[in-house]
């Protein structure tokens, strides 16, 4: 049955298309849920504050979500930005800017080149290196992460200067005409992302080397160049975190971006991309993101879940959308 | 043959007093500084390992961070292998531990625990902890004593591990019979950006709230952010507790929202190294437990509790 429909060009359509819908059906679900947990949940403030948080999963998402399509995986991604926060906030106190809107830029830019260059030595490692992304951007997560708590002494980073402290946290505070800063830079971050996935000839070789990479090989296509830029755009992806991390509560830690790495995992998944590669969805990913957001939010603002449960909830609630994706899909 | 008895004797009497002579080793297991008070932990490990060894010539001390209970198990089999005269551990998880700390202890290296222990006492010589219960009780006598005709109050929790139910009962117990309600009360995993998110949703849920109780001065900074981000008056003041510097800072300065702070100091690992080297070099008979007092700081005595140079 399933097989007759994908033969059918009319019907593949429909599929892809209910699979990319999917995602947002589920999230539509459980924000009625949520609105009838609790009345707040709706409230501009509520939501804002929850879209604001999903920025560092969905940002980071997006660069997972180029990263498994090209066959690949890095687990790296957590500790990444925990290292990258640190000698952001390192420069921050150097104080080698006078002015600080300057500084606050210059970190800015430091912070991106620094997960450019954290992911392209990710990419690197696997691709020259011929060993399992699995394993390199294990031993680079344990890397990122040790050397911020050597830069930290372990303990934390804190911004320094409060004039920069103060100017700085706009960017997550802020907002255009009512939208916070970090909203726009999720839905910037995924059309771009989306647009380099499904629009650009390096978006159709990402996902040529994730559904086969000997095929793919054998087109001509330079398989390791290609995986390689997906770690590099990765790691811009975090860098984008990072900067809109930072102002938040102006430090950082050996428990910055702790467990992010599966929970961005967990919202490519959810988003309809195939762990396995190939196939991608950078605008599911963002729908995975935010209901991995909602769901700790309605656990919250619910009476209904005692605090000992919530963990549970939330797995089921994960399973159950899958689940529900599948049938969708299927019928 | 007698000759030879003689010779045997000196022997045993130069070997004797090389012994006397011999350099003691201390040996001190913590974790890694996963976190800021584990942070606090191993520098003040490091600062005590530096003190001891200027203190008692010969005395050597090895500080080793482990970052799991896995690590740590194998951390102490190395460490017992290159002969220790006593060990001083602080462990991720005493119930896993308990096993390969008896091990150690069964060689007849004198046994030092730190902060936490599971059921079985037999395993140490010397105990050196905080306060647990008091943690939670000096809180609540705070919030007893600040809120007079009672208030609505949120909590939040650590990780749901035996040491956060302890905090958490003993501070429950303490409102008992007051007319200050505990209105929510969620776990922020002893995380700045958990407790963060937890403050936030604890703000939209509820139009009203009086005080908060943190565990953790880790976690209070995600709840001053929270609270700064809602422009929030209604909240009067937040009580926390370890004693991190940051936190001592604002309790020194006269911050309104941060009257008073909680002792449990990452400090007491240094308590336990130097007990233990009072016992090995000194020969004081030292075993016992010593439980620290979880010190009520507020404004006057703040600047007793405040290590500028630590990392928390």
């Amino acid at each position: 049955m399933t097989q007759a429909v994908h033969d059918a060009p009319a019907g593949a359509a429909r599929r892809i298309n209910l699979g990319a819908v999917a995602p947002f059906l589920a999230l539509i679900l459980i924000c009625a849920l949520g609105a009838a947990a609790n009345a707040r949940f709706l409230s501009f403030d509520n939501l804002t504050n929850v879209l604001a948080r999903s920025t560092f999963i969905a940002t980071i998402a997006v660069g997972q979500t180029l990263v498994i399509t090209g066959g690949g995986l890095d687990l790296s991604v957590g500790a990444m930005a925990a290292f990258v926060a640190g000698l952001e906030i390192l420069f921050l106190n150097s104080g080698l800017i006078e002015n600080a809107t300057l500084l606050i830029v210059s970190a800015m830019a430091l912070s991106l080149a620094v997960g450019a260059l954290c992911g392209l030595f990710n990419g690197l490692t696997t691709t020259v290196g011929k060993i399992e992304p699995f394993i390199v951007t294990l031993g680079t997560m344990g890397i990122f992460r040790s050397l911020l708590t050597w830069l930290a002494q372990g303990g934390s980073i804190t911004i320094r200067d409060s004039e920069v402290r103060a100017a700085y946290r706009q960017v997550y505070f802020g907002d255009l005409f009512g939208v916070p800063y970090p909203v726009l830079v999720i839905v910037g971050v995924a059309i771009v992302g989306a647009f380099i996935l499904t629009r650009t000839a390096f978006g159709r070789r990402v996902r040529a080397v994730g559904s086969n990479e000997d095929v793919a090989r054998y087109s001509g296509i330079g398989v390791a160049r290609v995986r390689t830029l997906t770690y590099v755009l990765q790691g811009l992806c975090v860098a984008i975190a990072v900067v809109i991390y930072v102002p938040r509560l102006s430090s950082a830690s050996a428990a910055t971006g702790l467990g992010w790495e599966l929970m961005a995992i967990t919202a490519v998944v959810v988003g309809g991309t195939r762990l396995k590669g190939g196939v991608g969805r950078v605008w599911g990913t963002i729908a995975g993101a935010l209901i991995l957001e909602v769901i700790g939010n309605i656990m919250l603002l619910s009476n209904v879940v005692s605090e000992y449960l919530i963990g549970a909830v939330q797995g089921a609630i994960i399973i159950i959308a899958m689940l529900a994706q599948r049938l969708a899909r299927n019928r | 043959m007698k000759r030879i008895l003689v010779s045997l004797a000196v022997i045993g009497l130069l070997a004797g007093a090389a012994e006397a002579q011999q350099a003691k080793t201390i040996a001190v297991s913590v974790p890694t500084a996963d976190h800021g008070w584990t942070g606090g932990v191993v520098y003040h490990a490091m600062q005590e390992a530096k003190a001891l060894e200027q203190r008692y010539p010969g005395l050597k001390v090895i500080v080793k961070t482990s970052p799991d209970a896995a690590a740590q198990a194998n951390a102490l089999e190395d460490l017992t292998t290159q002969g220790i005269d006593a060990l001083v551990v602080l462990p991720h998880d005493p119930n896993v531990l308990t096993d390969p700390i008896r091990k150690v202890k069964q060689k007849g290296t004198f046994v030092t625990v730190v902060d936490r222990i599971a059921d079985d006492h037999s395993i140490y010589d010397l105990y050196v902890g905080g306060d647990n219960p008091g943690l939670g009780a000096r809180a609540a006598e705070y919030m007893k004593k600040a809120m007079p005709n009672g208030g609505d109050i949120v909590v939040i929790r650590g990780l749901p591990i035996p040491i956060d139910k302890m905090r958490v009962d003993a501070f429950n117990d303490g409102l008992k019979g007051t007319k200050i309600n505990v209105i929510d009360s969620q776990f922020g995993n002893w995380s700045r950006d958990d407790a963060f998110k937890v403050m936030q949703d604890f703000l939209t849920k509820h139009p009203k709230i009086d005080a908060a109780w943190v565990q953790d001065d880790d976690m209070a900074v995600g709840v001053f952010e929270a609270i700064a981000q809602a422009k929030r008056t209604d909240i009067k003041f937040v009580v926390a507790g370890a004693g991190s510097k940051d936190m001592v800072k604002r309790v020194m300065d006269g911050d309104p929202m941060m009257p008073v702070d909680v002792l449990y100091s990452p400090t007491m690992v240094a308590v336990a190294m130097d007990v233990t080297a009072l016992g090995l070099e000194d020969k004081i008979p030292v075993r016992g437990d010593y439980i620290l007092k979880a010190s009520l700081i507020d404004k006057a005595n703040a600047k007793d509790f405040y290590f500028k140079d630590s990392p928390f």
